[in-house]
């Protein structure tokens, strides 16, 4: 029996999906006495493609790493499913194919790097050969080659964030989970991590990280969603959202004070050293143009306002009442 | 053995090591030097039954207590520090982590009981001057004492697949103690009628009946051990145990790792 065209594209759709989140759901029960639900994540419908480098955008609480841990089979749904690489999320041959980084992760701190890497390289179904070269691979991969006999009880956090983003990757998985990867590291750490994570795009993988630093996230991904007190609130391309234009313009010129007849046009102005940076509507560009041109102001740069992550962020953040013809 | 099991096996007896628990070994031949000197002091023939009394009865407790506190913090321990979450999001099953944990830790107690026993050997060594013929029944009630860990390590491994470590202990060493009176209760179940001895009838039967699996005043009297007895105790240990981590994996299997 031949498929109908629109359940072969479907199929098709599945096929290339990274991971396809199905109203997946999870309510706790919380309480000693009298034990009550708490929505840790509302049905949530996401869909990732491979090779796309994702960011899970959301306050402390809002439900990324329940997202996660629902993803890993840490913790079971109370409804919803979801299919990773094309297989149920709970089939044991996928776990062979993604690879999990958990928010400050703790490791067996009676192993050192090499021999962590190398039983977890075992656990993953690593064949034996090859697999010393691939720990030795990973360990220099992440700048941990000299500190590689050395007990994980000694390391600091930022090295045993190393070691995590190591063991994620030890098994060259087609899929990476990274739960808060820039947490607590500092700035060459999570500059590392960034470099990473480009790599990982450069190779072809799919990247699903969760963060709040927002500048992280503009920087690495392809799309973003933002989850809120569990629920997703919006998924948007990072160019898209960060090229959408807001009806105004900056005008960066050189000027003692900011000039009276700016400030009618309704500029909202700052003086910046013996600069001026003025933000206004789109439709005085040309009067705001001539006042430089009579006052004899140099002019710096002039360029269309867009909108940030940052402004789509709490955009999305807001009540929902607030949201009302906000698009997603 | 699966090889994952194995794995996790391999990982829990190096932790075991590393964190020095085999260091109690050091203890248990300071307690048996001091007993053997003492017992070559003041006993007069009767060295050999006081030294195979207290090495065999301290190499029992010695490993309780160590099955109990290690076997507490198995799983538990991998859950607070979180450990577990990159061995599960692996292609490990629930059962695997459970079962290769409980081997880990047994097979510690193994190596643990085998340096404890050859202590006992040396003592009365020390003490008797030779081995005797009916020594060889010292090595059944070695035997029999891990078997005892067997199920302890399992029972200790159930508790604590759904209760805290601290109540874990509580449960396990109780039960411990009341399985070593297990035939006491069985007698006691024998002896009363009605509902109550319906009641202690089920506890008998349901508690682990460590007391059969302690032969050290029998064979300390130079007694032999059936052939009967050691099929019927391997039989029931292990059936116990697999009982007991059966439970384990069926509440691990279902617990959300918050």
């Amino acid at each position: 029996m031949g498929k109908t065209p629109a359940k072969g594209l479907d199929h098709a759709r599945i096929a290339m999906a990274a991971i396809e989140i199905l109203d997946l759901e999870k309510e706790y029960m919380v309480g000693f006495w009298r034990k009550r639900p708490k929505m840790a994540l509302r049905p949530l419908r996401l869909t990732i493609e491979q090779g796309e480098v994702f960011g899970f955008l959301g306050p402390n609480g809002a439900g990324k790493t329940t997202t996660l841990k629902l993803l890993m089979g840490l913790v079971f749904p109370t409804a919803g499913s979801a299919r990773i690489l094309g297989m149920a999320f709970d089939d044991p041959q996928v776990k062979s194919q993604i690879g999990f980084l958990p928010e400050q992760p703790y490791f067996y701190d009676h192993l050192s790097p090499r021999e962590l890497l190398n039983y977890y390289g075992q656990l993953s179904g690593m064949p034996a050969k090859g697999r010393s070269a691939r720990v030795e691979q990973m360990l220099a991969r992440v700048g941990l080659s000299d500190s590689a006999n050395i007990q994980l009880r000694k390391f600091s956090k930022g090295m045993l964030q190393r070691v995590g983003l190591a063991q994620a990757i030890l098994h060259d998985p087609k899929l990476v989970f990274l739960d808060e990867p820039m947490s607590g590291l500092d700035p060459m750490g999570r500059r590392e991590v960034r470099d990473l994570i480009q790599q990982l795009r450069h190779e072809g993988k799919t990247v699903f990280f969760s963060t709040h630093i927002l500048s992280d996230a503009e920087a690495l991904c392809d799309r973003v969603g933002v989850i809120h007190q569990g629920e997703l609130r919006g998924v948007g391309a990072v160019a898209d959202l960060t090229s959408e234009k807001q009806g105004k313009i900056e005008i960066i010129f050189y000027a003692p004070h900011v000039p009276a007849a700016l400030t009618s046009l309704g500029a909202e102005a700052r003086i910046s050293g013996d600069m001026v940076n003025a933000v206004l509507p789109e439709e005085q560009q040309d009067a705001a143009l001539d006042i430089l041109r009579r006052e004899r102001l140099r002019l710096i740069s002039l360029a269309p306002v867009r909108s940030s992550l940052e402004e789509y962020y709490v955009q999305k953040l807001r009540p929902t009442e607030n949201r009302k013809g906000a698009g997603v | 053995m699966n090889s994952r099991v194995g794995f996790i096996a391999f990982n829990t007896f190096r932790e075991a090591v590393r964190d020095r628990v085999l260091y109690n070994l050091i203890a248990f031949a300071l307690l048996l030097s001091a007993a053997s000197i003492l017992v070559g002091e003041i006993s007069i023939d009767i060295e050999r039954l006081v030294v195979v009394n207290l090495g065999l009865t301290a190499v029992s407790l010695f490993g309780v207590v160590i099955a109990i506190f290690i076997g507490i913090g198995l799983v538990s321990k991998e859950i607070d520090k979180r450990t577990l979450y990159t061995v599960l999001s692996r292609p490990v099953r629930r059962w695997e982590f459970v079962v290769g944990k409980f081997f880990g830790l047994t097979g510690t107690l193994v190596v643990n009981t085998f340096f404890m026993a050859l202590g006992v050997f040396l003592a009365l060594l020390y003490v008797a001057h030779k081995f005797e013929k009916m020594d060889v029944w010292l090595l059944a009630a070695i035997y029999f004492i891990v078997l005892q860990f067997l199920i302890v390590c399992a029972l200790s491994l159930f508790f604590s697949s759904f209760s805290t470590p601290l109540m874990s202990a509580v449960f396990t060493f109780a039960l411990f103690v009341i399985g070593s009176l297990a035939e006491d209760l069985r007698g006691f179940a024998r002896m009363t009628q009605g509902a109550a001895g319906l009641i202690a009838t089920v506890v008998a039967y349901l508690v682990p009946n460590f007391s059969a699996l302690n032969v050290i005043t029998q064979v300390a009297h130079g007694d032999s051990v059936s052939s009967r007895l050691i099929i019927y105790n391997t039989l029931y240990a292990l059936f116990y145990s697999a009982m007991a981590i059966s439970g384990a994996v069926l509440i691990f299997q279902r617990r959300d790792l918050k």
